[in-house]
């Protein structure tokens, strides 16, 4: 299979249309095993009661965040090394999913926080390297939004993603390199994971739903995206975008 | 399963309003973003169609 094919928005377009109803229905299928899990299966925390059920979705809205800020770092890079179209426009199509994320991180962390520390927001490590992350996202968008010629606004916004992940890290590690209110992870990559089996099982299997929902959404956009700036080429007024 | 009546799922242990406000974002905001990509797919596609071509 020659994947520099795909690197085509042509040929991408019509495969990206094909995938999305795939993973949609992944979404959908995973998102109900998740919360079934999430509010009947999973037992009750014994020192935060029903409230930790919060977990559930702000632990795969956080990775999520991050995650899809190290992709859009990937493509940036890939854009600026072999100077492929579509790179910048899979790039700008995650990052409104992306902000989404940091954005619904933040707020249900808040959720979390007032009856847990008895605080909305506090000026720690893991909460304020988060918010720049969401700024970042912010920023991003803003400054694609404000350049009309669209190699430049790949470039721009390439150039901008790429110094932002350092932000990444940072995030990840808050929690060991600094004395937090927040927790560290419960879910690591050298440990045993130190909640309940179907605890973790609910927050994995919601991390899986948030990413199917990323993929979806991703192609969605990038189809959006590609149609608004090739409208006027060959490929789109001769034969099907189906 | 650990509710014994339907007020008491509502409840969530006192935790009900941050819970449900925690779900209830999440759910309202995976629901509005396929709406609004639905309408900006909608919007591209008429003009596509406008200058001839077939979306």
């Amino acid at each position: 299979m020659n994947w520099f094919k795909y690197a085509s928005p042509a040929s991408f377009y019509p495969l990206a249309g094909k995938l999305i109803p795939y993973f949609a229905a992944i979404t959908v299928v995973l998102l109900a095993i998740g919360l079934w899990i999430s509010f009947f299966v999973a037992p009750t925390d014994f020192q935060q009661g029903e409230g930790y059920r919060i977990i559930f979705v702000h632990v795969p809205a956080s990775w999520m965040s991050m995650f899809i800020y190290c992709v859009m770092a990937f493509w940036s890079a890939l854009g600026l090394i072999f100077n492929t179209r579509l790179s910048g426009m899979m790039t700008q199509a995650l990052a409104p999913t992306g902000a989404l994320f940091a954005f619904l991180s933040l707020v249900t962390g808040s959720l979390w926080g007032k009856p847990m520390w008895g605080t909305w927001w506090v000026w720690d490590a893991r909460l304020t390297s988060q918010l720049i992350l969401f700024f970042l996202y912010l920023g991003y968008l803003a400054l694609t939004s404000a350049i009309d010629d669209s190699r430049r606004r790949d470039k721009a916004g390439a150039i901008l993603s790429l110094v932002g992940v350092v932000n990444v890290p940072i995030i990840y590690f808050s929690v060991i390199w600094w004395n937090t209110l927040h927790q560290g992870a419960s879910v690591s990559m050298t440990k045993a994971p130190t909640m309940a089996h179907t605890m973790l099982m609910g927050m994995l299997i919601m991390a899986l739903a948030f990413w199917g929902y990323t993929i979806a959404m991703g192609l969605k956009r990038v189809r959006c995206i590609i149609l608004e700036r090739e409208m006027s080429s060959e490929w789109i007024k001769k034969n099907a975008v189906e | 399963m650990q509710w014994n009546s339907f007020s008491d799922f509502i409840h969530m242990g006192g935790y009900g309003l941050y819970v449900w406000g925690s779900f209830g974002i999440c759910a309202l905001a995976m629901i509005i973003e396929p709406l609004i990509l639905q309408s900006r797919n909608q919007k591209i596609r008429r003009q596509v169609k406008r200058q001839g071509g077939q979306p």
